[in-house]
């Protein structure tokens, strides 16, 4: 699979649900449609929340990874305003 | 306008609605909106606007508090008795919210002041308990133009309804004229059960966000009806009235007057 360029990557390491779904919505606020967000984050449970809630706002969840053993990177395409 | 981290947190309930996000938090906080009266109605319409980041919010009352508001007017306190009731509501809503900024306007309106006072916000919000400020009110709000969320209680039963001139119907549409004093309960009649302005309130609060954020239908060409003891809601159609004094095709009323008869002004 060909590696995805993120246009912006956010770091919400140490933040905790459901703070980590606000930081994210707001960055890819900011973005166009069509652009790619990268999160990084340490918090378990929104590993599974944010791309849920991702997917419910509209957006396409690309890749949910854990890079290694506390962190998991988080990539989506923002499909919408 | 950024939002800042305190305001991330404070907002996250808003900003995790698709339907709001942080733009339109930063709508809410840029947003002007001014109520006339720091009633029953006004205290909870405040209270919650304040707590949803409405930036400014003009609050225009010219009485004190008395011991017997307190029984519905929750913006208040027993040790301010005797406080303008304007002063104690940008009191109470500041300390909600340190991002709000509450002008209090301790005046009368009047058809020389109306005009004036409402002319730098976005959305009036009427929490009066007469028919002559109601009227007043409806036909400032249509000769310049700006959306309108009324409300009225009176014992069990409340209304709610959003006049956007141009658009949609105005008071005067359903009744031309204020019903003459006779008509009008008199003070001993006036009683209110105590959360009734808190629920009718609560929906002129929720009509003025979906207004900023331009979400939702605003409550145009209806009447939402309360009746407290049956706990039923009922919608009633208001259709524009072409034939309207103020708002239809060929206007007779052109300029504000005061309705100075002899209406109880309910003041207890
Ligand atoms: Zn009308």
């Amino acid at each position: 699979m060909e590696e995805i360029k993120p246009d912006k990557t956010i770091n919400i390491k140490g933040l905790v649900c459901p703070y980590t779904f606000v930081k994210s919505k707001l960055a890819i606020e900011d973005m166009e449609v069509g652009e790619v967000l990268e999160i990084v984050l340490d918090y378990p449970e929104a590993s599974r929340s944010i791309p849920k809630s991702m997917e419910d706002h509209g957006h396409k969840v690309l890749k949910v990874e854990k890079v290694n053993d506390t962190d998991w990177v988080i990539v989506i395409r923002k499909e919408r305003d | 306008m950024e939002l800042n981290d305190e305001q991330i947190h404070r907002y996250s309930r808003h900003i995790i609605l698709p339907e709001v996000g942080g733009k339109g938090q930063k709508r809410l906080l840029s947003a002007r909106v001014i109520m006339v009266g720091a009633g029953g109605l006004g205290c909870p319409v405040g209270y919650y606007l304040a707590a949803a980041g409405v930036g400014t919010l003009g609050v225009i009352d010219n009485d004190t508090i008395e011991l017997s508001n307190l029984q519905r007017q929750i913006a208040h306190s027993t040790e301010r008795v005797g406080m303008h009731k304007a002063d104690s509501a940008k009191k109470t809503f500041e300390a909600l919210n340190p991002d709000v900024n509450v002008i209090a306007i301790k005046e009368r309106i009047s058809k020389d002041n109306i005009l004036d006072l409402i002319k730098d916000y976005d959305i009036v919000v009427d929490g009066s308990d007469n028919f002559p400020t109601r009227y007043l009110v409806n036909d400032a709000c249509v000769l310049s133009g700006k959306p309108l969320v009324s409300g009225a209680i009176l014992r069990f039963e409340g209304q709610v309804t959003t006049i956007l001139p141009g658009e949609g119907h105005c008071y005067r549409c359903l009744f031309e004229e204020p019903p003459p004093p006779g008509l009008v309960p008199s003070c001993q009649e006036a009683g209110v059960l105590g959360a009734l302005p808190g629920v009718i309130g609560g929906l002129q609060a929720m009509e003025v966000l979906k207004l900023i954020l331009g979400k939702g239908e605003p409550l145009k060409n209806r009447l939402l009806i309360y009746d407290a003891l049956k706990a039923s809601f009922r919608k009633v159609k208001i259709p524009k009235n072409p034939k309207c004094p103020v708002c239809g095709d060929d206007p007779t009323i052109r300029e504000l007057h005061d309705y100075e008869a002899e209406y109880c002004q309910m003041r207890f």
